[in-house]
């Protein structure tokens, strides 16, 4: 059988898709964003000194990341509904994505603390830096700088997973093709256009991941080497 | 409430969750011979063929697996291909991890010294016979911690052939869950299952890690 391809059966629908991937980059900035505090939190906790907030958090970053992030949205959206709570499906997707965010960067910037050398921390000690300063000037920037890469990554494969959002019938990209292709019976149309869509945004974001870089981190650009 | 969680119930949890190994399984060593031409193709000596894989891999990792899994899904469909849920959720999570299996091993590969290429070289071994006789046996070991992290991601995103309408976990969780309406419990109990499977390979590639003292060389 041959299947003709028509993609103008989708241009009236141009306006859905911008607002399809609007609502996907709001989504993910606001989520990466507080994701990304309670993570640093995180880390902090499990290097605490008391044995109860490492082993809480463990389990929090253990549970998350060893689980599906599409049972962990059902679970929280699901879940919050049958016990009367009702939200917004958005808002529920962006709980449901800061839990996971704030696992997965919790694990990745407590291995980048681990990697700041002993010694860093007692020179720092030595010129009478306070705890909190050396807290963020010693450990965390340059922890942060040292793992930025695997975070970047970890942020655009969490922006890819908005698209389970979708499984709530959140209005996202993907949420957004459900519809589009279920009116226009264009469906692999539609899905090839959606996975351009998503391959734009990633190199969106990872432009502008190096902007950031850029601006936060200039003594690595200046020396052109990673530390 | 409709009525409790029985026997029953869990049975058909333990149902989804023997399918969602058994795509697991197929997608890994279906994955695992298409990334390690994915690999091939990105070392190549040709540049069209390593561009090529480039871009190939790039679509796959920027786009989501649920978009490559509806393109599998419809796209066999209208062409006239009829497509069972299992062909559709293997295939499409056999493309997914041929690209994430071919860049960690392509980095395995790569971080082996030059001048052990060059060493084999100088004893007139073909190019095929210094990767199979001398990279690769290197490459494994800095390859098999985070091949067996990928494993954890591999078992966790079949979860979302339930969307394609096989019947895995996360599809069986959803059929009790419409009867039952206790998403809290089933969902809990589907988390769980996951994370059974899901933790030991986590710990496992943590030991190795640490055993091959792969990264303070």
């Amino acid at each position: 059988m041959r299947y003709e391809m028509n993609f103008e059966a989708l241009l009236p629908y141009w306006q859905d898709f911008l607002s399809g991937a609007l609502v996907t980059l709001q989504i993910t900035v606001l989520s990466v964003a507080i994701g990304l505090v309670i993570g640093v939190l995180c880390a902090v906790a499990r290097r605490s000194r008391y044995a109860v907030m490492r082993t809480l958090v463990g389990i929090y970053v253990e549970a998350v990341r060893n689980t599906p992030f599409i049972v962990q949205i059902f679970f929280i959206f699901f879940g919050l509904s049958s016990i009367g709570i009702r939200m917004p499906i958005i808002t529920a997707a962006v709980f449901a994505m800061v839990i996971n965010v704030g696992a997965y960067t919790a694990e990745i910037v407590r291995a980048g603390m681990d990697s700041i050398h002993p010694s860093q921390i007692e020179a720092a000690e030595a010129l009478g830096l306070s705890r909190f300063q050396i807290y963020r000037d010693i450990i965390l920037l340059p922890a942060i700088e040292r793992v930025y890469p695997a975070l970047t990554s970890q942020f655009i494969l969490m922006m890819l997973s908005t698209s389970i959002a979708s499984q709530i019938s959140a209005d996202e990209l993907t949420g957004v093709a459900n519809n589009i292709q279920s009116n226009t019976f264009r469906s692999i149309e539609t899905y090839i256009v959606i996975a351009a869509l998503y391959i734009a945004i990633t190199y969106l974001m990872r432009g502008a991941f190096h902007a950031i870089a850029l601006v936060a981190f200039p003594r690595r650009r200046r020396l052109g080497t990673s530390l | 409430m409709t009525g409790g969680f029985t026997t029953n119930h869990l049975i058909y949890l333990l149902y989804g969750l023997w399918w969602t190994v058994v795509l697991s399984a197929l997608a890994f060593a279906l994955g695992g011979v298409a990334g390690f031409i994915v690999m091939l193709g990105r070392i190549s000596r040709r540049r069209w063929l390593r561009r090529l894989t480039l871009v190939y891999v790039q679509i796959i990792q920027g786009t989501p697996l649920l978009i490559q899994m509806f393109i599998i899904y419809f796209g066999l469909g209208v062409v006239g291909i009829d497509v069972s849920a299992i062909l559709a959720a293997g295939l499409g999570m056999m493309i997914y991890s041929s690209a994430y299996l071919g860049e960690i091993w392509r980095g395995s590969v790569e971080s082996i010294n030059r001048t052990q290429v060059e060493a084999a070289e100088c004893l007139a071994l073909s190019r095929w016979q210094a990767l199979i006789d001398v990279i690769l046996p290197q490459a494994m070991r800095i390859a098999t911690p985070p091949t067996v992290g990928f494993m954890v991601q591999l078992v966790k995103n079949t979860s979302l052939a339930s969307v394609v309408g096989f019947l895995e976990l996360t599809r069986s969780a959803q059929v009790i869950n419409n009867t039952l309406f206790q998403p809290f419990l089933v969902f809990g109990i589907a988390a769980f299952l996951y994370f059974c499977v899901c933790y030991p390979l986590s710990v496992w590639s943590r030991s190795l890690e640490r055993k091959l003292n792969v990264g303070r060389r």
